[in-house]
C-alpha cells in the first residue's frame, strides 16, 4: 500500500501537466482553424525549420 | 488579432518578448480582412499565403480554412484592390470584408473560457473517477478517508472554477425571483461539494465529490455545444453582413475621395456609379439614370431619375453616375429608420417560451419539493438525524439527473443545425427550429424572393429579324439589366449582328444610333414615343415606324417551383404578399398554384397581413428580402431571407439561406418537426431514468456509485438520441 504514496502524486502531477499543456493551446489560439491544421500538414513547406 | 495568430510559428507566442519586439517594429501595419470562399485545400493555403507574401506591401499573411478568410497585415499605403488582384491573378476569387463587422467574432473569448473550464472538470472528474473506484471496490477505514481528502482537495477547487457560469446564471434568476434550470444544478452541485465535505471531516462511507464533477463536466459540455452552434451561425451572418463594405465615393473640390459612409454628413457631395447602392438620403444634383428600388419596395419597374428627384438608402444606381447632395445620413436615413421600427416591434421570437424554458418551469420548483419532502419525512423517521436525512435529499437532487436535461436541448438543436447548415442554411437564433416546427401557414415575398430579381425577355419571338437585329445592336452597348437582357435573349436565338452608327447611350433614358440611314432608339416608353405599359417593357423605335414593346418577366428562382409543392403537400397553406404591381403577382401566383396572394402593398400592410393571419391562429413562416419586408419579418412566428437580402432584412429574419435554391425551405420544416420531436424525446427519457432512481434514492438505498451510473447513462442515451438526426 505504501505505494500508493508515491503512484497518487505522479498521476496527479502526469495529468496537470496535461491540463497545462491546454491551457496552453487554448491561449495561443490552436482550436480557431481546425480544418486549416488538418490540411497544413499536408504541405511540405516550413517542414525542415519553422516558419520564422 | 495579435502577431501569434499570424505567425504559423506556436513558439512566438510562448515567447512574448520576440512577439513585443515584432510589434514594436512595426508600428503602423493595417490588418485587412479577406473572405475566400472557394479555397477547400492544403495547396490553396501555400498558394494564397505565398502569393500575398510575395506583394511588396505585405508583412504578414495567415489563411483560416475553417472561416474561409485570410488575415493579412500590410503596410498602411496598401490598397485593399490590389491584393485582391493579386489573389484573383493567382486564381483564387476574393472579397473584402469589413474589419470593423467581424472584429466581433475574431475573437472567441466567451468559447475560449467555456473549454477552459470544461478541460479543468473533466480533468478533476477524471482523477476524483479513479479515487472515487478505489473507495467503491471497497477502500475501508484511513485508506478511503485519504482518498477522500485527495478528491476533496481536487474537487472543490473546480467546483469553485468550473461551474461558475452556472451560480451566475443561477444568482441572475434568483435576483429577479424566477426559477431556471440553473437553480437545481447549482443548489445539486453546492450541496454535493458541501455534503461530502461534512462526510469526510467526520469520515463517513459515502461522499459525492466525483458527482458533482461530473454533472458540472456534463452539463458544461452541453453549454459548449450550445455556443459552438451559435458561434458559427453568428460568424457566417457578421460575414454576410461585412462583405457590404461601407464606403462611398465622396466629391471634395469635384475631387474623388472614397471614405466610409458614416463620416459623410448632411450636404456632402456623393458620387454613385452605375451598378453601385445608393449610401444615403438625398437629393440628385446632377446625371440621368434608372433607380431599381425593388429591395425597397419590392417594384420591378427601375424608376427614372434626374436632377431635384429623392433618393433612399438601399436603392441601386443602374445607367448612369448620379452625384447627390446629402440629406440624411447614417442614423438619421430611411434605413436606418426602417431598422429601428424594426428594433422597436416587439417580435415573436421574444414571447417564445422555449422547451428548455418549459420543462424548466416544471422541472425545478418539482426537484425542490421532492428533495424537500425527503429531507423532512426523513428527519421524522430517523427521529431527528439531520445528518442522515440530508445526505438522502442530496441523493435525490443529484440522481434526479438535471444532467440529461442541460444536453437534451443543445445536442439536438447542435446536430440538427449543422445539418441545415450543409444544406445551405444558416440558423441564428436559438429557439428559432422549435418556432420553425409549429409552422402551418408559408408567406412568400415576390421580387428577390420567389424571384431572381432578374428580368427575362419574353416576347422575342414576336419581332421581324431586322428588328431583332437593331434591338441587339443596341442592346448590347448598355449595362442596364433590361438590355442585358434582351442582348442575351436575342444571341440564344442566334441573332446575326448589325452595324450601329453613333451608338450611343442616354443615361436614364436609353440607347440609340442610326441604322441604314434610319435614327433608331430602345429605351424607355416615354423617349421613344410609345405607351407605358403595365408590366416591364423596353421600347424600341426605327425610323418613323410605330415603337414596338419588348415585354419581360422576372424568372423563378431556382427551387420556387419544387419548394411551393412540397410545402404544400406537407400541408402548409401557401401564400404570395409583394409590393408589386397586380398584373406580376397574378401571373407568378398562376405559374406557381399559389391561390392566396396580395399586390401592391405597402410595408406597413404586408406587417398587418401577417398580424391579421397570426390573430387567426395561423403559426406564420415569412420568406423575404427585401426593406420593405422587415416589419413583416418580424411580425412573424419565424422568419427566412436569402443571403441576397438587404442587411436589414438579414437581420431581422431567425434563418438565413445562404445558396441560390429555395428548395431547403421544405425540408428545413421536416428536420425542425424532427428536432422538436428529439428533444421531446429526450425530455423523455431523462423522465424515464428520474422515474427509475428517484425512488431508489427517496428510500435512502441510493450510493455515489448509483449516481454515477445513472447521470452517465442518461447522458450518453440522450445525446446518441440526438446524434439520429444528422
Amino acid at each position: 500500500m505504501e505505494m500508493l504514496a508515491y503512484l497518487i502524486p505522479i498521476s496527479l502531477f502526469l495529468g496537470g501537466v496535461g491540463l497545462l499543456a491546454f491551457f496552453w493551446t487554448v491561449k495561443s489560439r490552436q482550436y480557431e482553424d481546425p480544418d486549416g491544421d488538418s490540411q497544413r500538414i499536408l504541405s511540405d513547406e516550413w517542414d525542415d525549420a519553422p516558419r520564422p | 488579432m495579435s502577431a501569434a495568430a499570424i505567425s504559423a510559428c506556436p513558439a512566438c507566442s510562448a515567447a512574448p518578448s520576440a512577439e513585443a519586439l515584432a510589434k514594436a517594429a512595426l508600428p503602423q501595419d493595417v490588418n485587412v480582412v479577406l473572405s475566400l470562399p472557394t479555397i477547400h485545400c492544403a495547396g490553396c493555403i501555400a498558394g494564397v499565403e505565398r502569393a500575398l507574401l510575395r506583394h511588396s506591401g505585405v508583412v504578414g499573411a495567415r489563411v483560416n480554412l475553417t472561416l474561409k478568410r485570410v488575415n493579412i497585415e500590410t503596410y498602411p499605403e496598401v490598397d485593399t484592390s490590389e491584393l485582391i488582384a493579386v489573389l484573383s491573378e493567382a486564381g483564387y476569387e476574393a472579397h473584402e470584408l469589413d474589419a470593423g463587422t467581424i472584429s466581433a467574432t475574431a475573437t472567441d473569448k466567451a468559447g475560449r473560457e467555456i473549454l477552459t473550464r470544461l478541460a479543468v472538470s473533466g480533468f478533476a472528474m477524471m482523477n476524483v473517477m479513479m479515487l472515487s473506484i478505489a473507495v467503491w471496490s471497497g477502500a475501508e477505514a484511513a485508506t478511503r478517508d485519504l482518498f477522500h481528502w485527495i478528491s476533496a482537495a481536487i474537487a472543490l477547487p473546480t467546483i469553485a472554477f468550473s461551474a461558475q457560469p452556472f451560480f451566475r446564471n443561477a444568482w441572475i434568476a434568483l435576483s429577479a425571483r424566477r426559477l431556471n434550470m440553473d437553480v437545481p444544478i447549482s443548489l445539486a452541485i453546492l450541496l454535493a461539494g458541501g455534503m461530502s465535505l461534512f462526510e469526510t471531516f467526520h469520515s463517513g462511507e459515502q461522499a459525492y465529490f466525483d458527482a458533482a464533477l461530473s454533472l458540472t463536466f456534463f452539463l458544461l459540455a452541453g453549454r459548449y455545444l450550445d455556443h459552438r452552434t451559435r458561434a458559427v451561425a453568428r460568424s457566417a451572418a457578421e460575414e454576410l453582413a461585412a462583405l457590404e463594405v461601407p464606403r462611398a465615393t465622396k466629391l471634395v473640390d469635384d475631387v474623388e475621395v472614397v471614405t466610409a459612409i458614416a463620416s459623410l454628413a448632411v450636404g456632402d457631395l456623393v458620387l454613385v456609379k452605375p451598378g453601385g447602392r445608393m449610401p444615403v438620403d438625398g437629393v440628385v444634383v446632377s446625371g440621368h439614370s434608372e433607380i431599381d428600388r425593388s429591395l425597397l419596395t419590392g417594384e420591378t419597374i427601375p424608376v427614372f431619375a434626374k436632377p431635384g428627384q429623392d433618393i433612399s438608402a438601399g436603392e441601386v444606381n443602374l445607367t448612369g453616375p448620379l452625384t447627390l447632395r446629402v440629406t440624411a445620413a447614417g442614423e438619421d436615413s430611411s434605413l436606418h429608420r426602417m431598422a429601428d421600427l424594426v428594433a422597436m416591434a416587439e417580435s415573436a421570437r421574444n414571447k417564445y417560451t422555449s422547451l428548455a424554458d418549459k420543462a424548466a418551469q416544471i422541472y425545478a420548483p418539482g426537484v425542490h419539493l421532492l428533495a424537500l419532502i425527503a429531507f423532512i419525512a426523513w428527519l421524522f423517521i430517523t427521529g431527528g438525524d439531520v445528518r442522515f436525512a440530508l445526505n438522502i435529499a442530496v441523493a435525490v437532487l443529484i440522481i434526479t439527473c438535471p444532467c440529461a436535461l442541460g444536453l437534451a436541448v443543445p445536442a439536438v438543436t447542435t446536430a440538427a443545425s449543422g445539418r441545415l447548415f450543409r444544406k445551405g442554411m444558416l440558423i441564428k437564433h436559438g429557439t428559432a427550429l422549435e418556432r420553425l416546427a409549429e409552422v402551418d401557414t408559408v408567406v412568400f415575398d415576390k421580387t428577390g424572393t420567389l424571384t431572381e430579381g432578374k428580368p427575362v425577355l419574353i416576347n422575342a419571338e414576336s419581332f421581324s429579324a431586322e428588328a431583332q437585329q437593331i434591338a441587339k445592336a443596341l442592346s448590347k452597348g448598355s449595362a442596364h439589366p433590361l438590355a442585358k437582357a434582351i442582348a442575351s435573349a436575342l444571341s440564344d436565338r442566334g441573332v446575326c449582328d448589325i452595324e450601329v452608327a453613333n451608338l450611343r447611350e442616354v443615361p436614364g433614358y436609353g440607347m440609340e444610333g442610326m441604322v441604314n440611314g434610319q435614327a433608331v432608339r430602345l429605351g424607355r416608353a416615354a423617349w421613344v414615343g410609345g405607351d407605358a405599359t403595365s408590366t416591364t417593357a423596353s421600347h424600341l423605335k426605327t425610323g418613323d415606324a410605330e415603337p414596338l414593346s419588348f415585354l419581360f418577366e422576372d424568372n423563378l428562382r431556382l427551387g420556387a417551383q419544387s419548394a411551393v409543392e412540397a410545402l404544400r403537400t406537407q400541408g402548409k397553406s401557401v401564400q404570395i404578399i409583394s409590393g408589386d404591381s397586380e398584373a406580376a403577382v397574378a401571373s407568378l401566383a398562376a405559374k406557381l398554384g399559389v391561390g392566396t396572394w396580395m399586390a401592391e402593398t405597402v410595408p406597413q400592410e404586408k406587417a398587418e397581413a401577417i398580424n391579421s393571419l397570426t390573430a387567426s391562429g395561423a403559426k406564420v413562416l415569412m420568406v423575404g428580402d427585401g426593406l420593405n419586408d422587415t416589419a413583416a419579418l418580424t411580425a412573424a412566428h419565424v422568419s427566412m431571407s436569402p443571403a441576397t437580402a438587404l442587411d436589414a432584412a438579414r437581420v431581422a429574419s431567425d434563418i438565413v439561406l445562404l445558396g441560390e435554391d429555395l428548395e431547403p425551405i421544405a425540408e428545413a420544416l421536416h428536420t425542425a418537426q424532427k428536432a422538436t420531436r428529439r428533444i421531446k424525446e429526450n425530455f423523455g427519457i431523462a423522465a424515464l431514468y428520474n422515474l427509475i432512481a428517484v425512488p431508489i434514492a427517496l428510500i435512502g438505498l441510493a450510493t455515489p456509485l448509483a449516481a454515477a451510473l445513472a447521470m452517465s447513462l442518461s447522458s450518453i442515451t440522450v445525446s446518441l438520441n440526438a446524434l439520429r438526426l444528422r
